[in-house]
């Protein structure tokens, strides 16, 4: 059936900020499907609130929405463009949840819009889970046993007809928030209280305990002719009980004969049959017993997923692009397979090679979780890497985590740990397990007793093992004093391991073994991904590294220079790895821009990056893809085989500019500004010249080697200070030091993060404004496009603050000192590309914090708020052009006629026990934007889009330090002017009371229980709608610790500046307005300050 | 382990290693893209004559186990891979892959770039190879493989068919018609009575034609049409198997016979036999088709299923009378030939291996096309 002539125009709905258990695969998605859908004909109108992604990118649709994804904004988008209909599958659970609440409250049938790829029944079939258990059952498919229950006291009855251990999952919530294991009774209360709390209708599910089964994915593909495919099996190495985000996985399944495969995939058939998704992806999840086989059915997402991002890139089945097609009437043998250009994509893919899947954690930020693993959510990124065995794919992928791994290797020695902790580390599943797998075998421990222990499959330990023995080998090689031979080499090499691994076993540098290797002709060898094992010619170049005889890459290239008269020019862009905390998506959209710019001038581009979420790794984006590790290695084989004439590292995040020196050694041409500059400005002695010798103000401030260093710098500056490793990202271990005893110890624990570099130390400027700068400089000439004023102080990282574009309170002599600043930094760094300043301002005075000459996290925040293309625009300086091609002036961005607001979102609630105060150490894991006339609307919505929406009744408890007291009044006055009733500690109350404003007193923490007992009633009973808590210094931040959390679990926004507070009240103001809401598309803002639409 | 070399007629040699037997061992070289389903792959009597080499690379891994067979011994003259998992892993398992085919004296080379021999395949098409742990001079490889017929032309039916007539019971396996048991079941009442000509018959043919209620009698492929006719069968199957069809004649000559006169359903080979049964002509493919993945319309439904294949030589879809055959499968992927019907006599067959086994069980339904055709004749008798 051709596409749909009945419908003109889609609704494309995202997922919103990152969190954890909805990254960047749906930002893939989602311009998948924008992208087919646009190439179809149709109008698409996107809404998202993440400023971060490329599909809010204005040319990606026709109408783009910035807007918070709740139902009240969505039902005035469809007011106001009128869809034909909305398609809810792309954009995670988030759209799927925002479609259900839209049909249950009549908007989609008063505005007579269809749901397309899954309607209600379909998505309340699969997703409710009674009716899904049910549906199951009545094709004759196992679930295990289990229950639901509405309230504790069903939970508790539940609990004890099934028996422990139970697992509770509550409904309707993504990543497994609020689910839980119980081995008893007492485990049993807590967990089921916080899955009847954090589901949308109270509703969990006590389950049987399948903990230790192996578990499996399926990727389901279904037509609107009832045609079905799976596009991919995915087995995971750690078995049930761990949730599959946190799991390393492998594709294909490796340990089910055929009759088991067929078994399940029959299973999957029937499944999205029964429940009857009509068209599009879904994946189902499957528990095989692995003493008998017994094979229970575990859930299915009707939409894409992570792991349908995953299957794709590990097959080369875009699946999204697929699914948006078949929401539109084709049916699969109508879609062509891109790869083959001849064959349909009614078809199930065959891979010849094996893909892993790791995990990445960020624990180290949150010292006080712990890393223990189980069915809720607590990994940032992924990454995936592919090889010939799973051998070679697993070292890949464990090098390609950056967490100091250059394989499957020692972090310690083995012999330092015990026996009991290895033990706990392989029963209790953790994020470094894979590591203690190998430690327990160095221990002499057998498969079988670690396979029993830690519930993993034999045949994964057994490739671990193989592992060991082989390094075994070169380990007695070594201490012989023999040479590698060739062919222990290149077995070496065929088992992953990495030439810095091999140094470290022969004690040479990996320069060294490099050059040997290279000497010898044993060098890598790229493989194409092809969805069909070889078996059809495939066109789409994407490639993975391995050590056979035959290079396909050398082949195409060849065949390239062959057949065109004029060579044109290539340039490498190398990607940003695992999503992490402080280096995400933003970074992937600046790589994505420069390869789309690039290939506008005309260039060939080739793009390496090893993240399966990003829309970087899609094999359409660049010329070519190398879905690599980024790591030296691995860069320098594909610099060998492509000879690129150029490299772009400053849009990759911290990754790639780690590489850049020793990229640069090896003669690598990087293109922008120079290695020298960027490091000139990592270096804070050198960089402090610098702006001493540009006249500039900064803080005071120096570099410490030592503890004494450090302690001599701290006494010169004086107190407070902000002290920090060098060469990191996201202010990684990044801290305001109050006094010497603290100092001592941070320098103590930073030892470990900056690994050599020195530690930097600044004089904190206590009560500054902080600003950010986003700038374009072409050696010559600065363009400052954007300058963000913070919401809240300096002092707290730039990525967790919140931030608004145009700065509304920086007087325009102060924005001038600004701009004039930018320009004279950039030019002294001789900037080429991309450069962020971040300023402080305190009076009248502007102070420069730091300068990185590089894409920063705020770039595409600062596109989408100006209608600028950043990204491209440096990149193409990068390639040669200079500012004055670009009409810059033509963005008018001096006569901004809204207000855009940046908001971050944490991952608090995840990471039980951890304190929520935000502080220089960035701990967001994604950001959404509020646009509008005004500021106070713009904050409004950003904060209801980081899904902490600011009240319009209620209590507020306001708790401030001495020296916010005079200003608190104000607040608190406003607050009453709008109806709200305060509470208040007790000093705080008494200066309100003393102004004539009404607070009443709830005791002070430290005075006793009694106000903890007090406000968390308030709390636990929904009474607080706000709480504005600003701490003072760093002994008494922990005071309030456990408000703080109890206001994450209640979801009760919590403010802890007084900026915020401030941003809140105009917030709050806009808010009670009680207008109806107005929505404007971003073509429609740009177009309202007279830009044309999508120059550069 | 032992050094092996795997030579290929157009000169083109790769080195790996044994892990099983050693010696030499020489064939069709063919490509297999199943990522499942070595141990049916390797028992298919289809396969006789073929060194295989499977394009997914980790092969081993679920060890081998009593029941997935598919017919009474290993047939492939060699296996290739990229690396032979040394512990396998299932809880069906009775022993390794490698120890398997050690006892079946096949020689198992690893360590060869699969992905590129398949490239090569695909480019230069199907070609005989030798794999050897003895003989690496290449000009004596080459020697030998003039001595080694060409898949064109060869008869291979006679090396894989029974050598007697014997009726199938899952319970009990091949019941002779000689034995007490085999006396009965010739005079009992089933449903359907089936006669099977054995090319090389999978063991999942005949476990899925007793599920549905028929009595099979598999038949040498010599048999002639009275041998047949003496057990009253309701219908003909005829079986998949290996080599060319059209050097089957004898087989052509009988499947002729019965033509207008029982319910003939057809797999693979056994298609291809009726094809030149029926007026058409064979050819050659360049690489074949070898896997589980490759989708197939039936027109009779509209429906797409993915279907499992093996098979290197094909029916020309141009080489029918349209009055009598009309063309009701179709690949996808080539657009060639996958199941014919004909418009005047109960007769029906596929290309592809609605069995699976390995593979999809999409199109498992076509077998009762077959049984519809008996129940049909009977009513009709």
């Amino acid at each position: 059936m051709p596409r749909r002539t009945d419908i003109k125009k889609i609704l494309i709905v995202g997922a919103g900020p990152i969190v954890i258990g909805q990254a960047c695969e749906f930002d893939y998605s989602g311009t998948q499907a924008c992208k087919a859908l646009k190439e179809e004909g149709y109008e698409i109108v996107l809404a998202n609130s993440n400023p971060a992604t490329i599909m809010t990118d204005p040319e990606f649709s026709d109408h783009t929405y910035i807007e918070p994804l709740t139902p009240e904004y969505i039902e005035a988008i469809i007011a106001k463009e009128k869809p034909c209909a909305i398609l809810p599958t792309l954009g995670g659970q988030t759209a799927l949840n925002i479609a259900m609440k839209l049909k249950e409250n009549g908007v989609l049938d008063k505005y007579h819009v269809r749901m397309i790829g899954a309607n209600y029944e379909v998505i309340k079939k699969a997703e409710d889970r009674e009716c899904f258990k049910a549906a199951i059952q009545k094709i004759g498919l196992d679930v295990p046993l289990s229950a639901f229950a509405y309230n504790i006291g069903q939970a508790r009855q539940a609990a004890k007809d099934i028996g422990f251990p139970v697992i509770i999952r509550s409904s309707y919530t993504l990543g497994g928030t609020g689910g839980g294991f119980a081995f008893n009774a007492d485990e049993f209360e807590k967990v089921a209280a916080r899955g009847l709390e954090s589901s949308m209708n109270s509703e969990i599910l006590i389950e049987e305990s399948i903990i230790g089964w192996k578990e499996y994915e399926l990727e389901v593909m279904r037509d609107n002719r009832d045609n079905v495919v799976i596009v991919c099996s995915i087995e995971n190495l750690d078995p049930m009980g761990i949730h599959t985000g946190d799991s390393i996985t492998v594709a294909p399944a490796q340990t089910l004969t055929d009759k088991e495969y067929q078994v399940m995939r029959n299973a999957s058939l029937a499944i999205i049959r029964e429940i009857g998704v009509e068209t599009g992806g879904s994946n189902i999840q499957f528990a095989v017993n692995p003493e008998d086989g017994r094979m229970v059915v575990i859930e299915m997402n009707p939409r894409v997923s992570r792991s349908s991002a995953l299957a794709s890139k590990a097959t080369g089945f875009p699946i999204a692009k697929f699914a948006a097609k078949l929401a539109v009437g084709y049916s699969l043998d109508e879609i062509q397979n891109d790869i083959t250009q001849e064959t349909p994509a009614s078809f199930e893919p065959s891979i010849d090679y094996c893909v892993v899947k790791v995990p990445r954690f960020t624990f180290e930020k949150f010292p006080e979780a712990r890393d223990v693993l189980g069915v809720q959510m607590k990994s940032v990124g992924e990454t995936m890497a592919i090889g010939r065995t799973f051998k070679e794919a697993l070292q890949k992928g464990l090098r390609g985590l950056e967490i100091g791994h250059i394989g499957f290797d020692n972090k310690q020695n083995f012999q330092d740990i015990s026996e009991e902790k290895v033990m706990r580390r392989l029963s209790e599943p953790n994020a470094s397990r894979i590591f203690y797998l190998k430690y327990a075998m160095q221990k002499g421990w057998h498969i079988d007793k670690i396979a029993e222990i830690s519930r993993i499959d034999p045949w994964f330990l057994y490739h671990l093992k193989q592992l060991l023995d082989a390094e075994q080998e070169l380990i007695e090689t070594a201490a012989a004093g023999n040479e590698l031979s060739d062919e222990q080499l290149r077995q070496a090499k065929e088992y992953g391991f990495s030439d810095a691994q091999l140094g470290k076993i022969f004690n040479q540098t990996e320069l060294h073994i490099r050059e040997k290797r290279k000497q010898r002709g044993i060098v890598a060898t790229y493989k194409l991904v092809d969805t069909c094992a070889a078996e059809f010619e495939a066109y789409t170049p994407y490639f993975y590294s391995t050590y056979e005889t035959e290079d396909e890459a050398r082949i195409q290239i060849d065949k390239i220079r062959e057949n065109s008269a004029t060579q044109p020019k290539k340039i490498m862009i190398l990607g940003g790895g695992p999503n992490r905390i402080g280096q995400g998506i933003e970074f992937d959209y600046c790589c994505c821009h420069a390869s789309f710019a690039l290939k506008e001038m005309g260039f060939e581009t080739i793009m390496v990056n090893s993240n399966p979420e990003t829309v970087s790794t899609d094999y359409d984006i660049s010329d070519r893809l190398y879905f690599e590790p980024l790591t030296y290695e691995d860069v320098m084989n594909i610099v060998d085989v492509e000879k690129p004439d150029g490299v772009i590292v400053q849009f990759g995040g911290q990754t790639p500019l780690n590489l850049a020196r020793r990229l640069s050694e090896a003669g690598v041409p990087i293109i922008g500004t120079s290695v020298d500059n960027i490091e000139l400005a990592e270096n804070r002695e050198k960089f402090a010249a610098l702006i001493d010798q540009l006249g500039l103000a900064q803080p005071d401030n120096g570099s410490a080697f030592s503890a004494e260093d450090a302690i001599e710098i701290a006494q010169r500056v004086g107190y407070p200070v902000l002290a920090r490793p060098s060469f990191v990202l996201g202010g990684r271990a990044m801290k305001i030091v109050y006094d010497e005893d603290s100092l001592v110890s941070f320098i103590d624990e930073a030892k470990d993060v900056s690994g050599g570099h020195p530690i930097l130390i600044d004089k904190f400027i206590n009560d500054a404004i902080e600003i950010d700068v986003d700038a374009i400089g072409d050696g010559e000439d600065t363009f400052v496009a954007g300058i963000m004023e913070h919401i809240e102080n300096a002092g707290i990282h730039s990525g967790d603050s919140a931030c608004t574009l145009p700065p509304p309170t920086i007087s325009e002599d102060i924005l001038n000192v600004i701009k004039k600043q930018t320009c004279q930094v950039a030019r002294a760094l001789n900037v080429i590309g991309l450069i962020n300043i971040q300023f402080a301002v305190k009076g009248s005075k502007v102070f420069i914090l730091e300068v990185n000459p590089r894409a920063s996290r705020t770039v595409p925040f600062v596109s989408k708020s100006t209608g600028i293309p950043l990204a491209k625009i440096a990149a193409k300086i990068m390639a040669g052009d200079k500012l004055s091609q670009f009409d810059v002036s033509s963005y008018n961005i001096e006569n901004l006629t809204h207000y855009s607001v940046k908001e971050s979102v944490l991952p608090f609630s995840k990471f039980s026990g951890v304190d929520i105060v935000l502080g220089p150490e960035m701990k967001s894991t994604g950001e959404v934007m509020g646009i509008a006339a005004t500021f106070g609307e713009a904050f409004a919505r950003s904060q209801i889009s980081a899904n902490a929406s600011l009240p319009q009744k209620g209590k507020i408890f306001l708790s401030v330090r001495d020296e916010d007291k005079r200003a608190i009044v104000f607040i608190a006055k406003k607050l009453i002017d709008m109806k709200f009733t305060i509470v208040s500690t007790k000093g705080t109350a008494k200066v309100l009371n003393s102004s004539g404003v009404k607070a009443e007193v709830v005791n002070r923490y430290d005075q006793g229980q009694q106000l903890l007992d007090n406000l968390m009633t308030f709390i636990q009973n929904n009474e607080i709608a706000l709480i504005v808590n600003t701490p003072s210094g760093e002994s008494s931040q922990s005071d309030m610790r456990s408000i703080r959390a109890a206001a994450i679990l209640h979801n009760v926004p919590c403010i802890t500046t007084l900026q915020g507070a401030w941003a809140a009240v105009n917030g709050m103001e806009a808010n009670s307005k009680n207008e109806e809401i107005a929505v404007q598309s971003l073509q429609e803002y740009y177009q309202a300050k007279g830009q044309k639409p999508c120059a550069a | 382990m032992k050094k092996a070399i795997l030579y290929l007629d157009d000169g083109t040699y790769f080195i790996g290693r044994s892990l099983s037997t050693v010696g030499e061992s020489a064939g069709e070289v063919i490509f297999n893209t199943s990522m499942t389903g070595y141990q049916e792959i390797l028992t298919d009597p289809s396969y006789a004559g073929q060194i295989v080499t499977m394009t997914y690379p980790l092969i081993g891994n679920y060890g081998i186990n009593d029941e997935d067979i598919e017919s009474d011994r290993v047939h492939v003259n060699g296996f290739v891979v990229k690396e032979f998992c040394r512990r396998h892993s299932n809880y069906r398992a009775t022993q390794s892959l490698i120890d398997y085919l050690d006892q079946n004296n096949i020689l198992a080379v690893e360590g060869i770039d699969t992905r590129a021999l398949t490239r090569h395949l695909r480019v230069q098409g199907t070609i005989k190879g030798v794999v050897s742990t003895e003989d690496f001079d290449v000009d004596a490889l080459a020697e030998k493989l003039k001595k080694v017929p060409d898949m064109e032309g060869s008869n291979w039916v006679n090396h894989v068919t029974t050598q007697e007539p014997y009726i199938w019971l899952s319970q009990k396996g091949k019941v002779s018609f000689s034995s007490e048991d085999g006396y009965a079941l010739r005079s009992n009442n089933a449903a359907y009575k089936v006669a099977a000509i054995d090319c090389g018959i999978k063991f999942n043919i005949l476990r899925i034609l007793e599920n549905l209620g028929c009595q099979v009698y598999v038949f040498p492929a010599d048999s002639s049409f009275d041998d047949i006719m003496s057990v009253h069968p309701d219908g003909l199957f005829v079986s998949n198997g290996p080599g060319d069809p059209a050097a089957v004649t004898p087989v052509i000559q009988t499947v002729k016979a019965f033509i207008g006169t029982l319910p003939i359903f057809g797999i693979c080979l056994g298609h291809q036999i009726l094809g030149l049964a029926l007026g058409g002509k064979t050819f050659k493919m360049k690489f074949g088709h070898h896997g589980a993945n490759h989708p197939v319309k039936d027109s009779l439904n509209q429906r797409i299923g993915i279907t499992s294949q093996n098979h290197g030589f094909c029916v020309d879809l141009k080489s029918f009378d349209p009055s009598d055959i009309e063309l009701i499968n179709i690949n996808l992927n080539d657009r060639t030939l996958e199941g014919i019907r004909h418009k005047k006599h109960p007769i029906i067959s596929f290309q592809h291996h609605p069995e699976a086994s390995p593979g999809p069980h999409d199109v498992q339904y076509l077998f009762h096309h077959f049984v519809t055709m008996m129940e049909q004749a009977k009513v009709s008798k």
